[in-house]
């Protein structure tokens, strides 16, 4: 049982795991109530191209994918502004563009390399002590501004239209959101790669959603469940011997799976008793008459 | 450039507004001073809700000036239509989210701000649902917990975005009761409302809406016209009155003997002396009139 534990790699494997799926639960949360889930979906594939193109001209995958990220949030952002646009097709045509850039720059390389594949389907196990540093070091930086942007954030979150009127500068918020969830992918790009993020994003956010109905006690709830499936994953890919990016997000789609089908019983148990007392009280009445 | 009276809140002068290039008002001249109670009516799209909003200076400005005093505190309550329902918040929380600027950089709120947010759901009589989500709310419950929210942070300006829509009589007596009651405590209120017999006839002074522009500004005796009405709705009214009681019909499309401009005087109040009886069938309006 404590195998895992006995190898560094598995050691900065499983803490890598649970402090990214803490972080993209949290921002997963905002992400969800905006019904946003599209975008963590594009971001991801839009950032991919940035770390192709960054490693391409030799700049820091980092930096490179990060500031790819937080240009594309601008460009959605101007774009979504336009009527005839809107956020969903703004999102669906900058982030593909961005990703095709990525593969029209693997294609002229004429070479497809781990480091790509990395990026695509995520290569936890490869996380070197200096790429933990760089990834807790993000993650102390979102955690900070969703501490700062708290309330304006819930504010805007709940209702959009109006936060202006309450004195929040909902652009600047907003933009500054943008690119802690640009950061967010990045952090987690390595850990579970392009295709798995978005699930990361929504699932623990749905979830807790499906649990309680406090904002406060949703967004912990959120990083709890997205912390520890992050880690329960990589700790049982080492014995099933699958993808430990997969087997988080099949931990987390487990965990999905289980709460909606306790939903479900509760559901129709609380429906039954309210039959049953509705029929007792029919009895009742029909014996006093 | 407009230079607001010592008397006034709020000045528009000679304003178009609207959204994205496109102009929703024009021509707009409304001053607004400390204390008053407004109504805003026209029909569905007449740029209500634009007007409102421009008091928080969000329309885009096309032409005139609009002016709102100096450290004027606003409250809004939107419609409760536009609210997502399925948020996960309580009623408590959402009173909170008023006060949001005092210590806005921490996540957590004071003892302070939870103390002064039951004070006002106190106030608003909803204090026992503190605890409750959102969803579980009736009608008249949404619209006290977002009037909670605007009231939290004091504010000398409320605005309200149809406030008595969906909420049954009583709740629609009861919210403006509250109202009158905020008005009375010198907290200026302006509302936009669809419903012209129990509400905006009940108002102290009214703005009619219609044709993009503002047709009419004063009180419901000079205001609710059939010839104004008709202007804005873009149909015959029917206008009964009734010593202070006002009410408003659409006239039927085959009403037998009804005339388009009638204004019907139903009783014996000499300022009515403009009446036109020209209506075959008074309609029967209150239990006494039988």
């Amino acid at each position: 049982m404590l195998e895992p534990f006995e190898f560094g790699f598995m050691q900065r494997a499983m803490i890598a795991a649970t402090l990214v799926g803490g972080v993209t639960a949290a921002v997963g949360v905002f992400v969800i109530l905006r019904r946003l889930a599209y975008i963590g979906h594009g971001l991801a594939h839009s950032i991919f191209g940035g770390a192709v193109v960054s490693f391409t001209i030799g700049f820091n995958f980092f930096l490179g994918a990060s500031l790819w990220g937080a240009f594309s949030v601008f460009l959605i952002n101007q774009a979504a502004r336009r009527r005839q646009i809107g956020g969903d097709a703004a999102i669906g045509i900058i982030t593909t563009a961005a990703f095709a850039i990525g593969i029209a720059v693997i294609s002229r390389a004429r070479s497809f390399t781990r480091d790509f594949e990395a990026a695509l389907f995520g290569e936890i196990l490869g996380i070197t002590n200096q790429d933990l540093y760089v990834t807790t070091g993000m993650i102390v930086l979102i955690a900070l501004v969703l501490f700062v942007l708290w309330k304006p954030l819930v504010f805007i979150t709940f209702d959009h239209d109006v936060a202006t009127s309450y004195g929040i500068s909902v652009r600047w918020v907003e933009s500054i959101f943008s690119l802690a969830l640009a950061a967010t992918v990045v952090a987690a790009l390595q850990v579970l790669g392009v295709t798995l993020i978005a699930a990361a994003l929504v699932i623990p956010p749905v979830v807790a959603r499906m649990l309680t109905d406090s904002f406060p006690r949703l967004f912990l709830l959120a990083v709890v469940i997205g912390a520890v499936t992050g880690f329960l994953g990589v700790y049982v890919s080492w014995f099933v011997d699958v993808s430990s990016g997969a087997t988080v997000v099949l931990v987390q789609a487990a965990v999905f799976a289980l709460t909606l089908a306790w939903g479900l019983i509760e559901s129709r148990r609380d429906f039954s008793a309210t039959q049953r007392a509705e029929r007792l009280a029919g009895l009742e009445r029909s014996l006093n008459d | 450039m407009a230079t607001l009276g010592v008397e006034e809140l709020v000045s528009l002068e000679g304003v178009a507004l609207g959204y994205e290039g496109v102009v929703a008002l024009r021509d707009v001249d409304v001053k607004i001073a400390p204390g008053e109670l407004i109504g805003i009516v026209g029909p569905s799209g007449c740029g209500k809700t634009t007007l409102l909003r421009s008091l928080l200076g969000e329309p885009e400005l096309y032409a005139g000036t609009a002016r709102v005093a100096d450290n004027t505190r606003v409250g809004y309550v939107p419609q409760v239509e536009t609210v997502d329902w399925n948020f996960p918040i309580t009623v408590e929380q959402v009173a909170m989210l008023g006060s949001w600027r005092t210590r806005r950089w921490l996540p957590w709120t004071s003892g302070a701000e939870r103390s002064r947010a039951r004070v006002v759901l106190r106030l608003l009589g909803i204090a026992d649902l503190a605890d409750r989500p959102i969803r579980a709310l009736s009608g008249g419950e949404q619209q006290r917990t977002f009037l909670a929210r605007a009231l939290v942070r004091s504010p000398d300006l409320l605005l309200l975005d149809e406030p008595t829509s969906g909420v049954d009589i009583k709740t629609r007596h009861e919210i403006l009761h509250q109202l009158a009651t905020l008005n009375t405590a010198g907290v200026t209120v302006v509302l936009t409302t669809h419903d012209l017999n129990g509400v905006a006839s009940h108002l102290p002074r009214l703005i009619a809406l219609g044709e993009q522009t503002v047709l009419a500004d004063g009180p419901p005796s000079e205001v609710l016209q059939p010839d104004i009405l008709e202007r804005a709705y873009g149909q015959p009214m029917l206008v009964v009155r009734r010593g202070h009681e006002t009410y408003v019909l659409p006239v039927p499309e085959e009403a037998p003997g009804a005339h388009p401009d009638a204004e019907h005087d139903h009783d014996d109040d000499e300022d009515h002396d403009h009446a036109e009886l020209s209506v075959v069938d008074a309609p029967q309006v209150g239990a006494d009139h039988a």
